[in-house]
């Protein structure tokens, strides 16, 4: 059964009709035509489909999306200002800190969301922070250093 | 045509280039086949390889706008694509620059010399007298124009003559500089890039519900249910292959969830079970091929002053990519499109071809990333689904993903394998013979123009064949030595095991250097002489010498083996025996009171001949050897007797980013010599490097992988 449903997604509202048990992935990929979070495993095992909620970086592979309405919700889509991007995604950009790309989405946003908590993560912060994010490139090396690398940006976040 | 299938830079004034028009390949004997002026101030090159996020883009465009003289930042690529690019095959084996790049350097040089000769005819010049620089040709008496002017629209209608000369090292501008990827500013955008993104006009949603185990049959014959939910527009069952169409995806994911609480199915058993898989190897491959031989060997055994004999074990590996597969395809008057994220675009149209029953030319299939698929993963498989059901739907492009299930439990592993090794070594510490038996099943399923070597064409109404066949090729992949020794023998056992095997990143070549660089040394234990020292005692190429004698500098070798609580181990291959040469330290941690080791640091050397891009090879090495620690310390498939029990990332568990050492790569560069393969030269040698370090801090020797701390003898550990 569709209801109408009111999103907020990087800063844009909007009402549509949906079914409210639609999880959050699927509606930003089909009504949103968001990219950037993707099916990884549909079991938030694997951090593929992360968004923040709230400023928060949570799974949408499962959350219905009735119960997203009352949040914020940004994507990669959204972090660009003004034609600038965030400091992360230039800091991935001069690391080269992709190879497939498949898990770029949730290590740029877990990312984004630590270093709004924390501007100076250590090392071990990073790791824990990206290990809810599946990569099989290998490329975690390149993205602990991204985010160092975003980390030192005098940009705020 | 959605444009995502060609992917432009984005550096080059931002919406001026829309891509050329769409022309049959022709000849690769015709530049026009590889390099087109099509767009005014644009360069298009294109290459029958795919990219598969090892950057092979930007290198194949760097060597072709180094040739050309041509800003690079005005050159696109289209990857394979049956309606446009060359047959290149499969984007496999590291062959891409040593191949595709090799096509198109010389392509683009005899394009210049094409647009030179040109230009000297208008000027009534010689040749010698024309200089080029970022596109335009200049004469000694001031004339000058553009390539694009040159043309005037006309096609590049040069053949590939081989006398063009290819620029000299020396004077490269682009070969060798650390050129950015393009597509990463799009990746970190969300910009669509992947198969998965592709969107086209009235495209449908689909899943399919794959069988629980091999061979199962589908008992269920009503599907009314399904039929009656939400958005459903087809339930599609072909015997026991079974998938749903509806207009959203998440009508199509909960069908499917419908369908596979519902379904009954008539499942055989799988017949060896997991604990006895090597011991059913030895004991049920068939008789041995030969595929070296000593006639020495049994002598030289003999006269050994001091011999070993050890058996190395590796299971059931997974490509594991981290997106499901997926591909679209579309039926149209009888044409077949398919967007694919496949290695081949032509050996899927040939495989298409019969599993259809159609002629090619109505076949077009397009690549387009995928999320990584480091071999033969279910790239094909998703693609041959969506076109079974797209057929069941005509007119509508369908839209196939795989649920993380079905990539788990349905792409073809990395075989497991067994490995015998014996050897014998002189009073010298040289060795003398080493003799081989290798088990293992076959290496490459690829659907090479075969429709049953699709999984769903197996479980259709009218079933087709699989044969396996192309057994032994990737089996022996770097089984026998790089070192010099006297006598080697080299026995293959094929082995039709439980499992689906086909390609992963590096074939038998990661089990074999994992035996063979162990085995190596155990023998340099045996023999008392540094594993380093031993390596290059026993090697004649400069060039592997070159990258051991490197990494141990790099790891300060001597020094570091007297950290406490601490192992080091070497390991070293030539990828192939014929492409890149590359060594590893790896640094392990030992904590004696929890039991526990911790990989700490890897420290790679590789010398891939001229280094195109240092940026994307240190990439992909970085990249091959997070990936193959992964293998090594985490990973197999289990299975019971009623089919795969590795079904999601918990029951699969890889590196994340918690555990993933620290990572070094240093390049040993040979501008003067030719590029060399790459992206499979870590596998091997990481996984010999972590059983070294583990018996250096440890002292056990560990056989089997993965290397785990429950297999260390910790009342041993000092």
């Amino acid at each position: 059964m569709k209801e109408p449903i009111k999103l907020n997604v990087n800063s844009e509202n909007k009402t549509f009709s949906a079914d409210p048990s639609e999880p959050l992935l699927y509606i930003l990929r089909e009504e949103f035509g968001i990219n950037s979070a993707k099916f990884g495993c549909g079991l938030q095992q694997c951090g593929a489909c992360l968004v923040l909620l709230d400023g928060e970086a949570e799974p949408s592979c499962l959350l219905p999306c009735q119960s997203a309405q009352t949040k914020s919700i940004l994507t990669l889509e959204g972090l660009e200002k003004d034609g600038k991007l965030h400091p992360v995604q230039e800091a991935f950009i001069e690391t080269q800190a992709a190879q497939c790309g498949y898990c770029i989405n949730g290590m740029i946003i877990s990312a984004v969301s630590l270093l709004k908590k924390n501007s100076n993560p250590s090392d071990g912060e990073i790791r824990e922070t990206l290990h809810r994010v599946i990569c099989r490139c290998g490329t975690h090396s390149r993205f602990i250093q991204a985010v160092k690398t975003a980390a030192k940006s005098t940009e705020s976040f | 045509m959605p444009l995502l299938s060609c992917t432009g830079s984005t550096n080059s004034q931002p919406g001026t280039y829309q891509g050329i028009p769409v022309r049959p390949h022709v000849d690769k004997d015709l530049i026009d086949s590889w390099i087109r002026l099509d767009a005014n101030g644009h360069v298009t090159i294109l290459t029958g390889k795919q990219e598969l996020g090892q950057g092979i883009r930007t290198t194949l465009l760097q060597m072709a706008a180094e040739e050309l003289d041509v800003p690079f930042e005005i050159c696109h690529i289209i990857n394979g694509d049956t309606g446009q690019t060359a047959n290149e095959g499969y984007t496999a084996g590291s062959n891409s620059v040593e191949g595709s790049g090799k096509a198109i350097r010389q392509a683009a040089a005899e394009a210049r010399l094409y647009l030179l000769t040109l230009a000297a005819n208008a000027w009534n010049e010689n040749i010698s007298n024309l200089s080029v620089q970022n596109g335009i040709i200049k004469s000694k008496s001031n004339q000058a124009i553009s390539y694009w002017e040159l043309l005037a629209g006309k096609n590049l209608e040069g053949k590939i003559t081989g006398n063009a000369i290819l620029k000299k090292y020396q004077e490269h501008q682009l070969v060798g500089k650390p050129i950015a990827r393009d597509d990463i500013k799009n990746l970190v955008r969300g910009k669509a890039h992947f198969v998965q993104d592709l969107r086209i006009d009235g495209m449908v949603h689909a899943r399919v519900l794959h069988p629980p185990t091999y061979g199962a049959k589908l008992i269920t014959n009503d599907f009314s249910e399904v039929s009656m939910l939400e958005g459903v527009l087809k339930v599609v069952r072909n015997g026991s292959f079974l998938a749903v169409i509806a207009t959203r995806e998440y009508q199509a994911v909960k069908a499917w969830m419908v369908l596979k609480a519902t379904c009954e199915w008539e499942t055989p058993q799988i017949k060896v079970s997991q604990a006895s898989l090597f011991e059913d190897m030895k004991a049920k491959s068939m008789s041995p091929e030969t595929i070296e031989d000593s006639a020495d060997i049994s002598k030289n055994l003999k006269i050994a002053s001091k011999k070993l004999i050890q058996e190395y074990h590796r299971p059931y590996h997974m490509h594991a990519s981290t997106g499901p597969s997926c591909a679209v395809a579309q039926w149209k008057a009888g044409n077949l499109t398919v967007w694919s994220p496949s290695q081949g675009v032509y050996p899927l149209q040939n495989s298409l071809s019969d599993l259809f029953g159609l002629d090619k030319e109505k076949i077009r299939c397009i690549g387009i990333p995928g999320s990584g698929c480091y071999g033969h993963n279910g790239a094909d498989d998703v693609s041959a689904e969506a076109a079974l059901i797209a057929r069941e739907f005509p007119e509508k492009p369908v839209r196939l993903q795989w649920m993380r299930e079905d990539e788990h439990q349905w792409e073809p592993y990395g075989s497991a394998m067994v490995i015998q090794l014996e050897a014998g070594l002189n009073p010298e510490g040289k060795i003398i013979a080493w003799d081989t038996n290798l088990f293992s099943d076959t290496h490459s399923t690829r659907p090479n123009g075969n429709g049953g070597h699709y999984v769903s064409a197996r479980h259709l109404e009218k079933p087709f064949e699989f044969k396996k066949g192309g057994f032994s090729g990737g089996s022996y992949r770097n089984a026998i030595p790089l070192y010099t020794i006297p006598s080697k023998r080299l026995l293959l056992h094929n082995y039709d095991g439980p499992l689906r095997t086909s390609a992963l990143r590096g074939l038998g070549a990661y089990g074999n250097i994992f035996a063979l660089e162990s085995f190596i040394d155990e023998l340099a234990s045996a023999a008392e002489i540094d594993p380093i020292e031993f390596r290059i005692q026993n090697l004649d190429d400069d060039r592997a010498k070159a990258v051991l004698q490197s990494v141990a500098e790099k790891t300060n070798w001597n020094t570091a083996q007297n950290a406490v609580n601490k192992g080091f181990g070497v390991a070293f291959a030539k990828y192939k025996n014929s492409a890149s040469y590359f060594a590893v330290v790896a640094e392990v941690s030992i904590d004696k009171s929890s039991k526990t080791f911790k990989l700490e640091k890897l420290t790679g050397v590789i010398d891939s001949g001229q280094c195109i891009n240092p940026d994307g090879l240190k990439n992909q090495t970085e990249g091959g050897m997070i990936q193959s620690a992964s293998w090594t310390l985490l990973e197999k498939v289990d299975f019971d007797e009623h089919g795969v029990l590795s079904t999601d990332w918990n029951s699969y568990p890889i590196l994340r980013a918690k555990e993933v050492p620290v990572v070094e790569v240093h390049i040993i560069n040979r501008p003067e010599l030719p590029p060399l393969g790459a992206g499979e030269a870590a596998q091997g040698p990481v996984s010999a490097a972590i059983a070294n370090a583990v018996f250096n801090g440890t002292g056990t020797r560990v056989r089997e992988l993965p290397i785990s701390a429950e297999k260390v003898d910790w009342n041993n550990v000092s």
